[in-house]
């Protein structure tokens, strides 16, 4: 529709031009076609010796080629190639041939009689396997082409008994891409040598020929092609088991490390299979016996193979019980393949002590020899692979067991209370990062286990760790622990405050991680409580300073025990119950509604509170959903009362959004929507519709600042909410396409002048446009709407004068129905806190004018998807300069679901004051209309904002996502 | 049959005086050159007699290799190459050079200077001696001489330390000195590739014990410390200078800063500042973990211990000292641990491993009263603990080395009688190689069974291929046709007209003829002509020519038929071949011998 108008508009104004503009391109396309070739083979001529040759060919392989002369450009090559007696050029030119073959748009089969009748005649072994590479990308291509592919495939296995390694390499590189299963290789059995030893073969069988190799290079690659197949969806046979298992102990660890994949791939397959032990007549599982042998591999050489092997055996969740156990246990040497009765007699050297563990002096003499049949200490696999694993050299293959002690003790809860005291002592590992994952890890099975006193003790001395990552990670680990005891209570009470005297920063955190902790051991907490109150049955006790951290965090720990243990406020002293009321004003989010006996003040407030609080969630959703049928019930909003209503509604919602907070996105979500349609009422309602053009410019400004704010708004709601359906999202379009047309509107009576009347038009019909692109399957539900009407109007609206659609705009805005919103499952309003700095300090930062001072930014954020894109740092100066900073990626971290945290620095310069000013810091969230196809809407949004005075504050793009905070710096001049 | 031979010295079914004899190749090695702790009298260096009763060992022995810096496998070197004799090279690893003589001059002062003794090695001996030392980087081949050459790996245990493999042709033996297998605080894990030595001399200190997880009894150790400090008790750790000094060090330096603990910690003066330089030096022989982040912070810089002096054990309050050696036989460990010794507070952690006949060991197995010096009796009434800190390799890490060597006979050395033969049978069980433990002076003969190089010509092999089957079989033996040629010391497999040509010789063809007789009553050209046609019909695959001169031509076989004078019926076929076609020659024969198909 757009080039329609573009067309008219041409028509009007540049006649000539359009002309002009039509031939130039074709003229040039003309003349490129031919020259691209033909400069390529005139240069080849004209190159006297293979270096120059080789000269022109890597220059022209920097230039990209297009689609439609590629064909002339691969025949040129192939000609020179047959003439070309260099093998280095010869090389070239076949990677040429790959390199064109993948140009976008070009079909390669045409090419492909001629790079395989090259490889025929062909005698270099290199230029050999650069050719089957080039018919590597040509096959990848073309992957439904069967007969292409299959020709491919024969060739392949030609050229497999190649005696150099690289045609070997690549030949099975090819059968690995583009290989079938189903079919048998029947063709080749003429042409093979390898048919000689069996009629008909599959890929598989022979690709798994390749695995005994005399390269290594070459067994590699026989595994990745395997492999190769394997992810392309064809069933491994299991037959290939034995062989990759031999292949575990090769000599290099490149094969080592592709065997290890095979093998899990092996057992993901065929996780319940047989397999007989060696030297025994018992037969495991197949996934077992592979667990083993994964085990094993955790004590490679090479520690690229450890780092596979401990990743692997995080994914098999299929092995059983007593062999997943046995990683744990180094001690336990036999092997216990021979199920039960070898399990038994295991234990029973274990237990005589056939060896010493180190920890003491002399129980290491040897006994009377037991019968050592049974005991195995090379085959026993999977025996301590983790106790090996987790005390490596390399911190990579400690993090990647570590990962896997995570996700295997997610399956199996026995194996998450064994391997509790390897991840708590891997609290003390030299390297920070481990120790993280570790604490990480542990929070995530947390689920599954009681911490013992001795355990919660050495977890909580990594309280005093002067990392903070480490710190914050193990309070949230704390969050959700169970103890056993109430000694672990006051220990972990007693760590908790003390790592709140040495960091008063985490402070939050601290008293975030006693809520939970006290909510989940009330009846721990119970019998402590007069001792962490100091209350004395006889005396009074002095009463403690409010404002202590520590006496709060005591608090937040008893308050929060007691709210299941109604006993527990018998205990209370009076200034605790006066402490109550103070901190659940104050600290609503830590301190929970208590039922307070005889507390009648305390109680009704709680009742209240506790009436939209806890056991209402569904009377608020019915309500959110009342409110919003009674406002649709509404078909016009000039209505008298109907605006009244609205207004109330919003109200409602608004109030709502602020005692439920698990229905703050929808209802804010909504109340957000209902004020865009009011505003949008209010502003066609205003008299200046009716008016004379030249009266009206005052009435002019508060329309149009009505409009430029519905417009924020809707930005606001299309990214600031998470959650939203397509129809939501529509709904919002439809809204900002009216405050559009309201500006168009606006623009039109204004300003004089035609030309920018019509640019506008014409990004607003894009817009339109765009918008029927997007939304087709939504537009069922857009009857009556401003939308729709305009949709109708469209082919009429392409052909009229700038100024009578700004006419057929108004009608329309002002006929069209007020859509209704439908509440999607969950909102998520995206929202931010900036915890630091906290802004109430009165000591500025003081630092060198024109030298850079570190600011520290600690901030939550939460529902935002994606923020390391989309997230910035907002700083304004006094001067109204504002400075936006990009975070790096690395300062965000993610403690839990939904929720990233910001721990950044910022850097801040200025030239010098002469007194101490604030500047404030905000975070913002950057979107991009592009993301949602409008990139056409952007410029038109900034354009409409043109003309009026930019607010300090706005960017362009973004929006406010947190409140400011104001932090006070002094830059001093410098001294010389 | 070549064999190696392998001699202990010292460390044969015995921890101690480490110094193994091996001939291999037609040369002589020293490996290590070590003292006793146990013993003050000669039986403290190995016998050097054995290698020749009067006169210098130079002529005896191609080189001396030293694994590490620990006197068990060092402190004989100045006695051995300058009051006995010895000249040749003597190879160590940079580090350990560096640290050998501070260590040999301590050793020293507290024989000559504190006990007294006489006819002991002087410090200008100490001096000559590191002067014939050549040191060599990890992983570097050098080439002692034409024939030998030696390669060291990394091998944990202390800084410094080496594992050495000695080849002398295909021949090799792998020496493992001692070596640890799971990392340390300080030091990573020994390494090996797989160079499939024939034998494997590996130490075997903790054969019976399968030790914990390393975290596991650092925490023990921590818990230990911790608990006595806090009473008030004095904790002493009898170390050896270099090594485990320095990990515990780390280990509880950092646990102080941890737990902010003020009870101070000192360790025995003299060679501290210098071990830690050397630490410091040698960061690139150290863990991951150091080597990363020595540039923030030197590890080895530490804040809480400080140096200790003689006046401080009288201190009241708790305190932790470090103090060499590490089992308690000498020196200053044992006068701090007469002093302490009174008193249950105190505590005593030994770190490792005592050699028999030490204080260290008498303690350990629950002594309560010990004589000192001959004199006045002890009583031993703190505590004392165990705590396996020593970086040997237990018994699953010599079985993970030797999975990584994979030799073909293994020997124990270094290591009680007893337990090596528990390790012994597991090994033999366990890969099915024999594994030997001698005695000192007791010599162990490995016979090799060396396979010999041959250079091939490539053309033959080239010929070979293009007639053999299909790749890959290339694992499967396949015979072929050749001259072996052997001159000047190299052998050369090349094809035999190759050969002939080479040597200027004539070939001479061998032509086996044969005559079978047959009844037949056509004539000779019609015999001849059925023979062709039984030929033709039974191989079928041969070119089978009938020459128009009265003769069959099956490959390069001629036949031909006459007919007796006597008996017209009796044809005699003639029947010639090459030897290179034997085995076609005599099936045709016998084929002919059966008689033609009527």
């Amino acid at each position: 529709m757009a080039a329609h108008l573009k067309k008219r508009v041409y028509e009007e104004f540049s006649k000539v031009s359009q002309v002009s503009l039509e031939e130039v391109p074709t003229k040039k396309l003309r003349l490129t076609k031919p020259s691209k070739s033909a400069a390529l083979h005139i240069d080849l001529c004209k190159a006297s010796n293979p270096t120059d040759a080789l000269q022109y060919l890597l220059s022209f392989a920097r230039k990209p080629v297009e689609a439609e002369s590629v064909e002339g450009v691969v025949r040129i090559l192939l000609e020179h190639y047959y003439k070309e007696s260099d093998n280095s050029v010869r090389l070239k030119i076949a990677s040429l041939l790959g390199l064109l073959s993948k140009t976008q748009g070009f079909a390669p089969d045409c090419i492909v009689d001629d790079a395989i009748n090259t490889l025929n005649n062909e005698k270099s072994h290199q230029v050999l396997a650069q050719l089957l590479d080039t018919l590597l990308i040509i096959g990848t291509q073309l992957p439904d082409k069967i007969a292409v592919i299959q020709r491919l495939i024969d060739v392949a296995c030609k050229h497999l008994s190649s005696t150099y390694f690289g045609v070997r390499n690549k030949c099975l590189q090819l059968l690995g891409c583009l290989g079938t299963v189903d079919k048998p290789l029947s063709k080749e059995t003429d042409a093979g040598p390898g048919a000689q030893t069996s009629p008909i073969r599959d890929v598989q069988s022979l690709i798994s020929d390749y695995f005994q190799d005399q390269d290594p290079r070459v067994r590699t690659a026989a595994i990745k092609a395997m492999l190769q197949l394997h992810e392309r969806g064809m069933k491994i046979q299991q037959t290939i088991y034995n062989q990759a298992c031999k292949l575990l102990s090769d000599d290099y660890e490149q094969v080592r490390s592709a065997a290890v994949q095979m093998v899990w791939v092996l057992s993901q397959l065929y996780p319940e299979s047989i397999v007989p032990i060696p030297s025994s007549n018992e037969e495991i599982r197949l996934v077992d016996d592979s667990f083993g042998k994964i085990c094993h591999m955790v004590s490679d050489g090479s520690w690229v193979v450890r780092v596979q092997a401990a990743k692997l055996l995080g994914s098999m969740h299929q092995v059983s019980p007593h062999f997943l156990e046995q990683t744990l246990d180094k001690k336990l040497m036999s092997d216990l393949r021979r199920k039960r009765t070898a399990h038994e007699r295991a234990k029973e050297l274990y237990a005589s002590g056939e060896f010493s563990s180190g920890r003491r002096w002399a129980d290491d003499a040897p006994k009377e020899k037991v019968d050592t049949t049974g005991v195995n200490l090379i085959d026993s696999g999977a025996c301590g692979a983790f106790v090996h694993g987790l005390e490596d050299e390399m911190y990579e293959v400690r993090i990647a067991a570590v990962e896997a002690l995570c996700s295997l003790a997610q399956s199996s809860p026995s194996f998450a209370e064994k391997c509790l005291d390897f991840l708590v002592d891997m609290f003390n590992d030299e390297i920070e990062e481990v120790r993280l994952q570790s604490i990480h890890v542990l929070r995530q099975i947390s689920t599954h286990i009681t911490l013992r006193e001795d355990q919660l003790d050495t977890v909580l001395a990594v309280l005093e760790d002067s990392s903070r990552d480490i710190r914050e990670a193990l309070h949230e680990l704390l969050c959700y622990t169970n103890v056993s005891t109430k000694e672990c209570i006051q220990l972990a009470l007693l760590e908790l405050l003390k790592n709140l005297t040495k960091y008063p920063t985490d402070r939050n955190s601290v008293w975030k991680c006693l809520k939970f902790l006290g909510a989940r051991h009330p009846t721990l907490v119970l019998p402590i409580v007069p001792e962490l109150l100091s209350t004395h049955p006889y005396f009074d006790t002095p009463e403690p300073d409010m404002d202590d951290p520590a006496y709060i965090a005591v608090l937040v720990l008893v308050f929060n025990a007691a709210k299941s243990c109604p006993t527990m406020p018998a205990l209370f002293s009076d200034h605790t119950f006066r402490h109550y009321a103070y901190l659940r004003d104050s600290l609503s989010h830590l301190v929970p509604h208590l039922r307070l006996p005889g507390r009648k003040q305390t109680a009704s407030s709680g009742l209240e509170a506790s009436g939209v609080g806890s056991g209402s969630l569904d009377s608020a959703q019915n309500f959110l959903q009342d409110s919003l049928i009674r406002v649709s019930a509404l078909q016009n909003l000039e209505t008298p009362g109907a605006q009244d209503l609205l207004e109330f509604t919003i109200r409602d919602l608004q109030r709502l959004g602020e005692l439920q907070t698990e229905l703050a996105g929808s209802a804010d979500f909504c109340a957000t929507y209902l004020r865009c349609q009011l505003l949008l009422t209010k502003a066609l309602q205003e008299k200046l519709w009716t008016m004379a053009v030249p009266l009206c410019l005052k009435q002019n400004a508060k329309v149009s600042t009505a409009a430029r704010q519905i417009l924020d708004e809707t930005y606001k709601l299309e990214f600031l909410y998470s959650g939203l359906e397509t129809q939501q999202i529509a709904t919002i379009h439809n809204v900002r396409l009216q405050a559009k047309a309201l500006q168009l509107i606006l623009t039109a009576r204004s300003k004089r002048g035609v030309d920018r009347v019509i640019g506008i038009c014409e990004k607003f019909l894009q817009d339109v446009e765009s918008f029927q692109r997007l939304f087709m399957t939504e537009l069922p539900h857009f009857q009556d709407s401003f939308v729709e009407k305009l949709l109708e109007l469209m082919p009429r609206l392409t052909s009229c004068k700038p100024l009578d659609l700004v006419k057929i705009f108004q009608t329309t805005l002002r006929q069209s129905r007020f859509i209704h919103l439908k509440l999607p499952e969950q909102i998520h309003r995206a929202s931010a806190t900036i915890i630091e700095p906290t802004g109430e300090s009165d000591n500025p930062l003081r630092f060198t004018s024109g030298l850079v001072v570190a600011l520290d930014i600690d901030a939550t954020l939460e529902h935002i998807q994606d923020p390391q894109t989309t997230v910035k740092v907002q700083v304004l100066y006094p001067d109204g300069q504002s400075h936006i900073i990009h975070p790096k990626p690395g300062d965000f971290r993610t403690p839990g679901p939904g929720r990233v945290r910001l721990i950044t620095q910022v850097y801040l310069s200025h030239s010098a004051w002469t007194e101490p000013c604030q500047i404030e810091v905000r975070l913002l969230l950057a979107y991009s209309t592009s993301s949602c196809k409008l990139s056409v809407s952007k410029p038109a949004w900034n354009e409409s904002m043109d003309g009026l005075p930019t607010s300090e504050s706005s960017i362009e793009g973004t929006i406010h996502l947190s409140k400011p905070v104001k932090v006070f710096i002094m830059p001093k001049p410098a001294r010389r | 049959m070549p064999d190696i031979k392998v001699t202990p010295l010292g460390a044969g079914q015995d921890v101690g005086r480490s110094c193994i004899l091996v001939s291999i190749g037609g040369k002589n090695i020293m490996l290590d050159c070590g003292m006793h702790m146990g013993f003050n009298d000669d039986r403290r260096f190995p016998d050097f007699s054995y290698i020749t009763q009067n006169g210098r060992l130079t002529e005896f022995l191609d080189c001396v290799i030293i694994s590490h810096f620990h006197l068990d496998h060092c402190g004989a070197l100045p006695y051995m190459s300058e009051m006995v004799g010895y000249d040749g090279p003597i190879y160590m690893t940079h580090p350990t050079k560096a640290i050998c003589p501070i260590l040999l001059e301590d050793f020293r002062k507290i024989t000559v200077d504190k006990k007294g003794e006489t006819n002991f090695f002087t410090s200008q001996m100490i001096k000559d001696c590191m002067k014939k030392v050549v040191p060599l980087n990890l992983h570097q081949t050098v080439q002692v001489d034409e024939e030998l050459e030696i390669k060291a790996y990394y091998a944990g245990h202390v800084l410094g330390a080496a594992m050495f493999q000695i080849k002398v042709g295909l021949e090799s033996v792998v020496y493992t000195g001692d070596y640890n297998m799971t990392p340390d605080r300080h030091l990573g894990a020994a390494w090996i590739d797989k160079c499939r030595p024939d034998i494997l001399i590996s130490e075997s200190t903790y054969a019976t014990t399968i030790r914990d997880s390393k975290r596991c009894r650092e925490r023990d150790f921590l818990k230990k410390v911790h608990e006595t400090v806090e009473r008030g008790g004095k904790v002493l750790i009898p170390v050896f200078a270099l090594g485990r000094a320095q990990e515990l060090c780390i280990l509880l330096e950092t646990f102080w800063e941890r737990m902010n603990l003020k009870a101070p910690i000192y360790f025995s003066t003299g060679l501290t500042e210098k071990a830690n330089h050397y630490y410091k030096l040698f960061i690139t022989w150290t863990n991951q973990k150091i080597r990363k982040t020595f540039v923030q912070r030197n590890m080895f810089e530490f804040k809480h211990i400080k140096a200790f002096d003689r006046t401080y054990a009288d201190n009241p309050g708790p305190m932790v000292v470090f103090a060499t050696p590490g089992m308690l036989h000498a020196g200053q460990s044992l006068q701090i641990f007469k002093k302490w010794a009174g008193n249950e507070k105190n505590m005593v952690i030994m770190p490792g491993y005592c050699v028999q006949g030490t204080v260290g060991h008498k303690i350990l197995n629950g002594q309560k009263k010990l004589e000192i010096e001959g004199r006045a009796t002890l009583d031993v009434k703190l505590q004392v603990e165990y705590m396996s800190f020593s970086a040997h390799a237990d018994a699953k890490g010599i079985m993970q080395l030797i999975r990584m060597a994979e030799p073909r006979n293994m020997l124990l050395v270094h290591g009680e009688a007893k337990k090596m033969e528990f390790l012994k049978d597991k090994i033999e069980q366990e890969f099915s190689i024999s594994c030997y433990m001698p005695a000192n002076g007791e010599t162990t003969t490995i016979v090799t069974n060396p396979s010999v190089p041959v250079d091939i010509s490539l053309n033959l092999l080239k010929r070979e291929m293009a007639l053999g089957g299909p790749l890959p079989d290339a694992k499967r033996p396949r015979t072929m046709h050749g001259t072996l040629i052997m001159k000047d010391n190299s052998l050369r497999l090349v094809s035999p007209e190759q050969a002939l040509k080479e040597l200027g010789l004539s070939e001479h063809q061998l032509r086996f003829t044969c005559r079978v007789q047959l009844h037949d009553p056509h004539s000779d050209t019609d015999t001849l002509g059925r023979i062709y046609t039984h030929l033709k019909s039974v191989l079928k695959s041969y070119s089978i020519q009938h020459v128009p001169d009265g003769t069959v031509i099956v490959e390069s076989i001629v036949i031909k038929v006459t007919s007796s004078a006597e008996e017209p019926n009796l044809k005699v076929i003639l029947l010639s071949w090459s030897y290179q076609d034997e085995e076609l020659g005599s099936f045709l024969s016998t084929l002919l011998k059966k008689g033609l198909p009527s």
